[in-house]
This record gives structure tokens, C-alpha cells and sequence, in this order.
């Protein structure tokens, strides 16, 4: 019978659960959440110090590139409870960079880039395009040779998280007909170069990005051998961690939704004691647990050939699908109160809109995982 | 039981428990097995499953780890898991007695008296003494705690009239588990309870078997008429059988472990399903190739996985903290209602078979489909309906205030 997937979790990842959750729970409270909001670049920049120094960025990075040479499935914790109080970083689009950076750069890359990124240097990925194509390896984008020996970067990539505020940006193009990746500096960029989108998911910074004018050196571009394992890993990564901040932000919905039930009366009783609005509570909740075990069970398979690809693709229908449930559910369980920007429902409602629409929504997922396992 | 294993020795004792129902296991009685203890609906299926209850026991594979004084195993709780899944690879049919193995055994283990103890255990895990439940009422099915058959103490006995209904096994119990009130004048409605282990085999007990959706008789409706009872046989305090009524239920909903072993319903296999969908032609190809059925395939295969990874979590301490009772109170409900809705998916697989019943003999898989979504209603109003599984979890688990 098919392989997929089991849980299983390891003492280190029971300790970030206990340290991120008290850390993001003391550290990202709703009004400072809603503060960053209103900043440019979204993130409080004192906060991203501290992450750093936990070690929080190098724990998927091997030792010999600075790291604690754990694996991705450590950080699912701490990314589930960043999601649970919307607590504004790069820490996600900086850990996908190194995982690209792993899977996809040459030893000189990894050498110069992975210790700077465990230390704190904030990094991104720009795989988008603008036909919006969840398909990493469709770019159109273009390296090409120039005569000085140097390359030259043409075209457009959207929705680059915190590029704003990246040190290292790492894009992907078409170089010589095949994938290809590049690993730029911020100061490769023209002014100009990034325009700030605007997102439904306010508690995000992302970016377009336009390559016409940047000119990097050969040896900026990764090993062109790996480079689609290295799109395939980075697509599964991505998705894992999105699945783990939707686990997270879908308890909170949960949460903060059976608290106004508690506390809010009509009719002179409880909203929470009418079945029709508990039962569907429940519902949410139970389903709640459920793709939270597929979360784990992802992380725990994540670097398995076979069950891996089947637990990620899993763990991402079942969070998306119960995030946008709970949270749509928020808003109506709030009444008049729930239409209103004041409500914490829409935060939990644009966001995990927001993270349906990136890295494959869950009926894409679903085509994937129907022919892995029929 | 007979055989004495090496309670160190788990590797050894599984390849026997392997080899012993390869051997033991009876493909085809020759006529229809119940897939839940709810089913067993004829004397011909209720003697062939006591008489298989009984040899599994006598080879050492159920109450292996209940305590040998009473005629348990004595053994880790590992060694009755080996059995179990032993019993399960070779498709052993279900232990019948299961009133008695999953809930009043753990019971009397955990609050019976030692005299109790030792005067049932054996006979629960031989299916010598079958046991039955009489919590329901006519008129107080939801609502237990308003249960209104009356226990008046005389002397060293109680008095015992009035009615309880769908008996599960009711024609065919030695004993029942009885929930009765004793005072009528208590000032809260649970707190008039009390917790009887009430022999079935006396004057003025009567049952009256009860047709089932399915055409088959199954439960019955228990009648009790100035029904004499001993004094003794009773757990917890007189008054105090709400609390071990809800100690029942947490058995019962496996919400709380220390069952004897073994299986008292056989699990649907979403896996089947799936071969069904590869079978079946619809339109002119195999079922599984029509993206509708394709897109539902696959809602059953991730449920069935979501209902494995959670039992396995159950084992995280950590990831179980914030709200340890969640996953055990809401077993129940997920996975009745999941064998209700496959089975249901199964018959729509069959396609314009799905009009065929049990008897015709072009029926797919003999009728198991509709026969199998039916019987599911048991379980999913059984045991506590799924709507008062939804009012448990909302007010327990996540503190709603009560309907
Ligand atoms: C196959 C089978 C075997 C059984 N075996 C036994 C047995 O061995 N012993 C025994 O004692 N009992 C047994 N039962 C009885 C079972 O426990 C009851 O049927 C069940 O508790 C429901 O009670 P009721 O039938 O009176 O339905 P009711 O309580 O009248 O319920 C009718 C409907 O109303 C809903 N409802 C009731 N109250 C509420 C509420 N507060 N909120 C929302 N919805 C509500 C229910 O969910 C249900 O849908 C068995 C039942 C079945 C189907």
C-alpha cells in the first residue's frame, strides 16, 4: 500500500514549540501586529535581531555553512506559531532562500551566502511572474551572455516577499533555454528596480520586481545541474511552511472566535449556546486538528522520496481549506461587529486568501496528489 | 485461558498470535457475518461468534493484559496489541461480547469491587456471560441523565420497574449494565442515579426483539416488571450512578483506554473503496477516471490518513498540551460519521447496482455497501448521537457555554 506519511517529532522540535510559542505570543500581541501594519516595511527590525540570535535562521543550514544542522521540519513550530499571532518577519521567505541556496547553489554560493543568512542577513525569492503561473520552471525572465563576459538580467517577477528589505535576493530566469537561478546583492538593484505591491494581507510586504538593467557576474548563477530539483524543493518547502503558518492562524481564527461566542449575548443567552453557531465551531476545530496532524506528519516526512511530496501536498489542502473555513466563519459568528476593519476576523480572513493564492491553491494541490496516489 | 507466554518474549508471542489466526480464522461460515456487535441479528451469527470469542480467549489472544487473577493474561499491554493486529491481518471475525470487553470489564477493573471482579471478568472475556447496556429509555434517549426506570430498595434487594430500549443484545444478555433511579426526589435529575450489574435471567424481565432499518432483528425493548435484583450488585454509591454512567461512556467512545482487546466492529476500508473505484464502469470507463469521483476519492484517502495521524499523535505529548482531551473526545464523532459518509460514497460507486440489497445474488460485494451505510446509523446515534458529540466537544473541549 502506498506510502503516506506517519507523524513522529523530535525533541528538538517539542523545544522550539515551547520557546516559539511563548516568543511569538509575548512578542507579536494583536495591537502590535496591527501597529506594523501601518510601517513601510512591516516587520520591527529589533525583533528580527532577536530571531537571529535565537538561531532561528540557521536551523535548517548544514554546520559547515554555520548552522545547527537540523532540517526544515524544526522550523514547522516556530512557523506554525508565527502564523498563530500574525507576527510580521522575513523569516519565511529568508529560510526558503536558504533552502534554495542548499538545493541549488554552487559550494561558493553556499559558502558565502548561508553563513551571512544563519547570522541574520535577510534574503528572498523571486520566482513569480506576472501570468501569475504556480509553475516554477515557466519563467520567462532571461540571463544572456554579454560580451564582457558578464551577464545581463532581463524581465519582471511579482510578488517577491520583503525585497524591500532583503540583503540577498535570489531569482529565477531562463538562461540558455533551461532554468536557471541567480543570487543577487540588493545593491545589484537600479533605484527603481522594486515597486511595493498592494496585497489583501495586510501584515505582508511584497514586491515587483523588475531584472532589465542588472548586470551580475557569472559566477552569481547556481549550478545549473540542480536547479529544477532545486525549484521542485523549494516549491515543497514553501509549502510547507505556509501550511504551518495556516495551522496556526486557523487556531487563532478558532480561538478568537469562541472567545466573542463566550462572552457576547442575544436574545439573552450566550451566542455560543445556540447550536448553530457551536456546532459549526466545533466542526472547524476538529477538522483544525486534523490538518494539524497532517502537518506534522509532513514535517516529519518532508525529506523522504515519495511520502514526502504526498504529506506536503496533503498537509497544504487540509490547512488551506479548514483556514479559510474557520476564518470566513469568524467574520459571520461576529455579526455586524465581523464587517468591520476593527475585527480581527479580516486579518485571519485576508491572510489566509493571501496564502491560498501563493505556491499552488489547494485545488492545484489536489490534481498533484491525485496522480501521486491514484 | 491456556497458553502461558514469556512476558518478555513480545517477537515470540506475535509470530504464534500470527500463525494462530492464519490457521483459526474461518474465511466463509457459509452465511453472513455482522460487521458490528449492533448487527447480530440471528441465533446462527450469535453462536458462531460466542463460540469464536471463546477460542480466541482459550488461546491467550483477548484479555491478554488484564490481570491473571481473574483470568486475564497478565501481560504488558503490547502483547493483547500484537494479538489484536494479528487477529486483524488475517480478517478474524469481531468479538461479540463487546459490552462486556470494552466497557463494563474496564469498569469493574477500575471501580467494581474485588468480589465483582472476580465473579464476571472470566465469564466476559469466555462470551460465557454475554452483557448488554440498559442506559436508553422510550422517553429519555439524549437526555440519560433523565432516565426514569425505577429501583426501590427492599430489603437486601432493589425493585426494579419500568423500560429500556434498543438492547443491544439485549435477548441474548446474562447481565446488563442498568442505570435506574433510586430517588425520584433528588434535587438535580443525576444526582437520583444509580449503577446496577442486573442479571437478565430472572422474573420479571422481558425483551422484545425490535426490527431494524435493515429488515433484520436486531435490538430488543427490555421490560421490567417489580424485576427483584440484589443490593450488592451495584458500583460506585447508591445515587452515584451518573458519575459511572459517565465513566461507561468514556469507555464506550474509547475516549479512555483499558479494553480487553480485539475488534467489536470491522473498519471500512477506504483502501476497498478505492480498489471499488478502479472496478466499477461508469460511462464507459473505470469510476476513478471521472474527475467528480476522482476529487471525492480523495477526500476519503486524506480523512482515513487524518483518523491514523491523529491516533499516532495521541502517543506527542506535545503536540496534545494546550487541549489534551481534543483528540479523544472527538474520535467518536469523526469516525462515525467518516464510515457513514464512505460506505454511502460505495454505494454511489456501484452505480445502477447500488439498487441491488443483500440476497441478490448480482449484488456488488453481496450487498456489503448498503448493507454496511445502513448499519453505520448505529454508530453515529448510538453511544451518544453526533449532535450531542458536537455539544461534548464545544462545551468540554473548547469551554462554550451549554444548549
Ligand atoms: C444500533 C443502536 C444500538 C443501541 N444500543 C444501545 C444499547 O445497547 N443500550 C442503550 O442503552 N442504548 C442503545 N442505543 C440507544 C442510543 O444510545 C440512543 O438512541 C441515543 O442516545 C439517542 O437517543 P434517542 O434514540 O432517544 O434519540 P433522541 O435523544 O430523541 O434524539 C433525536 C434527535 O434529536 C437530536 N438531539 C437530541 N438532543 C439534542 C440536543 N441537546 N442537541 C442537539 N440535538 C439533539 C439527536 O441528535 C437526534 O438526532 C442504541 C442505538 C442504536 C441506534
Amino acid at each position: 500500500m502506498l506510502d503516506l506519511g506517519r507523524l513522529g517529532f523530535s525533541e528538538e522540535q517539542a523545544d522550539l514549540l515551547e520557546v516559539a510559542s511563548r516568543f511569538c505570543r509575548e512578542r507579536s500581541p494583536i495591537s502590535k501586529v496591527r501597529s506594523l501594519m501601518l510601517e513601510e516595511t512591516g516587520f520591527d527590525a529589533d525583533l528580527w535581531t532577536e530571531i537571529a540570535e535565537l538561531g532561528w535562521l540557521g536551523i535548517a543550514i548544514p554546520e559547515a555553512y554555520g548552522g545547527s544542522g537540523l532540517t526544515l521540519a524544526e522550523t514547522v513550530p516556530i512557523v506554525e506559531q508565527m502564523g498563530r499571532r500574525l507576527l510580521a518577519s522575513p523569516f519565511v521567505p529568508t529560510t526558503l532562500a536558504a533552502q534554495a541556496l542548499l538545493a541549488g547553489g554552487t559550494e561558493a554560493q553556499k559558502e558565502a551566502f548561508l553563513p551571512r543568512i544563519a547570522q541574520g542577513a535577510r534574503a528572498t525569492l523571486a520566482l513569480a511572474e506576472p501570468d501569475g503561473d504556480w509553475r516554477l520552471e515557466q519563467m520567462t525572465s532571461l540571463a544572456e551572455e554579454r560580451p564582457d563576459g558578464r551577464i545581463a538580467l532581463r524581465g519582471e517577477k511579482r510578488f517577491v516577499l520583503d525585497a524591500g528589505a532583503a540583503e540577498i535576493l535570489i531569482v529565477s530566469v531562463r538562461h540558455r533555454g533551461e532554468p536557471q537561478l541567480a543570487v543577487l546583492e540588493a545593491s545589484d538593484l537600479p533605484a527603481g528596480a522594486l515597486r511595493r505591491e498592494i496585497v489583501i494581507d495586510e501584515t505582508r510586504r511584497s514586491f515587483a520586481l523588475s531584472l532589465d538593467g542588472v548586470v551580475i557576474s557569472a559566477s552569481a548563477l547556481c549550478d545549473p545541474a540542480r536547479v529544477r530539483a532545486a525549484l521542485d524543493h523549494v516549491h515543497l518547502s514553501a509549502n510547507l511552511l505556509s501550511a504551518a503558518e495556516m495551522s496556526g492562524g486557523t487556531l487563532a481564527a478558532i480561538e478568537y472566535t469562541v472567545d466573542y461566542a463566550k462572552t457576547r449575548k442575544q436574545f439573552g443567552k450566550l451566542i455560543g449556546s445556540y447550536q448553530a453557531v457551536k456546532h459549526p465551531l466545533v466542526d472547524a476545530y476538529v477538522r483544525y486538528e486534523q490538518a494539524r496532524s497532517h502537518l506534522y506528519s509532513a514535517a516529519n516526512c518532508f525529506s523522504e522520496q515519495g511520502a514526502g511530496e504526498v504529506a506536503v501536498r496533503m498537509a497544504r489542502i487540509q490547512t488551506e481549506t479548514i483556514f479559510a473555513h474557520a476564518a470566513d466563519r469568524s467574520i459571520q459568528f461576529h455579526g455586524g461587529f465581523g464587517f468591520t476593519y476593527d475585527c480581527d476576523a479580516q486579518l485571519y480572513r485576508r491572510r489566509a486568501l493571501w496564502n491560498a493564492s501563493q505556491n499552488g491553491d489547494a485545488i492545484y494541490h489536489r490534481r498533484r496528489l491525485a496522480s501521486l496516489i491514484f | 485461558m491456556t497458553t502461558t507466554a514469556d512476558p518478555k518474549d513480545l517477537k515470540a508471542f506475535a509470530a504464534d498470535a500470527d500463525a494462530w489466526f492464519r490457521e483459526n480464522v474461518v474465511a466463509d461460515p457459509g452465511f453472513m457475518l455482522p460487521l458490528t456487535f449492533m448487527e447480530v441479528g440471528t441465533d446462527q451469527q450469535f453462536h458462531f461468534l460466542r463460540d469464536w470469542q471463546n477460542k480466541v480467549y482459550e488461546a491467550g489472544y483477548l484479555g491478554a493484559s488484564w490481570p491473571k487473577e481473574y483470568g486475564g493474561g497478565g501481560l504488558p499491554q503490547a502483547f493483547q496489541a500484537e494479538a489484536t493486529r494479528a487477529m486483524r491481518r488475517h480478517n478474524g471475525p469481531i468479538m461479540l461480547n463487546a459490552i462486556g470487553l470494552n466497557w463494563t470489564g474496564p469498569l469493574l477493573l477500575d471501580m467494581g469491587s474485588e468480589e465483582h471482579r472476580k465473579r464476571f471478568i472470566r465469564g466476559i472475556l469466555s462470551a460465557e456471560d454475554i452483557w448488554c447496556q440498559g442506559f436508553s429509555e422510550p422517553e429519555n434517549g439524549s437526555d440519560l441523565g433523565n432516565a426514569q426506570t425505577r429501583a426501590v430498595r427492599d430489603g437486601d434487594s432493589f425493585v426494579i420497574n419500568g423500560s429500556k430500549i434498543w438492547t443491544t443484545l439485549g435477548r441474548y444478555a446474562r447481565y446488563m449494565i442498568l442505570l435506574a433511579r433510586t430517588d425520584p426526589d433528588a434535587s438535580r435529575k443525576y444526582d437520583g442515579l444509580s449503577f446496577f450489574l442486573a442479571p437478565m435471567k430472572i422474573a420479571g424481565v422481558e425483551t422484545r426483539p425490535i426490527r431494524k432499518l435493515t429488515g433484520e432483528h436486531g435490538f430488543t425493548q427490555t421490560f421490567f416488571t417489580d424485576a427483584r435484583i440484589p443490593a450488592n450488585d451495584l458500583i460506585g454509591t447508591e445515587g452515584g450512578g451518573w458519575k459511572v454512567a459517565m465513566r461507561t461512556l468514556e469507555y464506550e467512545r474509547g475516549a479512555r483506554g483499558g479494553q480487553a482487546g480485539g475488534y467489536v466492529s470491522v473498519d471500512t476500508d477506504a483502501f476497498a473503496v478505492l480498489d471499488l473505484a478502479r472496478s466499477m464502469m461508469r460511462d464507459g470507463a473505470p469510476a476513478l477516471e471521472d474527475p467528480a469521483i476522482r476529487d471525492r476519492m480523495l477526500d476519503f484517502i486524506m480523512e482515513i490518513q487524518s483518523q491514523t495521524l491523529c491516533r499516532q499523535r495521541l502517543a506527542i505529548e506535545p503536540l496534545n498540551a494546550e487541549r489534551p482531551s481534543a483528540l479523544p473526545l472527538s474520535s467518536k464523532l469523526i469516525g462515525t460519521e467518516f464510515v457513514r459518509r464512505i460506505n454511502e460514497f460505495a454505494v454511489t460507486l456501484t452505480g445502477m447496482k447500488g439498487g441491488y440489497y443483500v440476497g441478490e445474488p448480482e449484488a456488488i460485494n453481496a450487498g456489503l455497501w448498503p448493507r454496511a451505510y445502513l448499519n453505520a446509523f448505529s454508530a453515529t446515534i448510538g453511544g451518544g448521537t453526533s449532535q450531542i458529540q458536537h455539544n461534548i466537544i464545544g462545551e468540554h473541549v473548547l469551554g462554550l457555554p451549554k444548549s
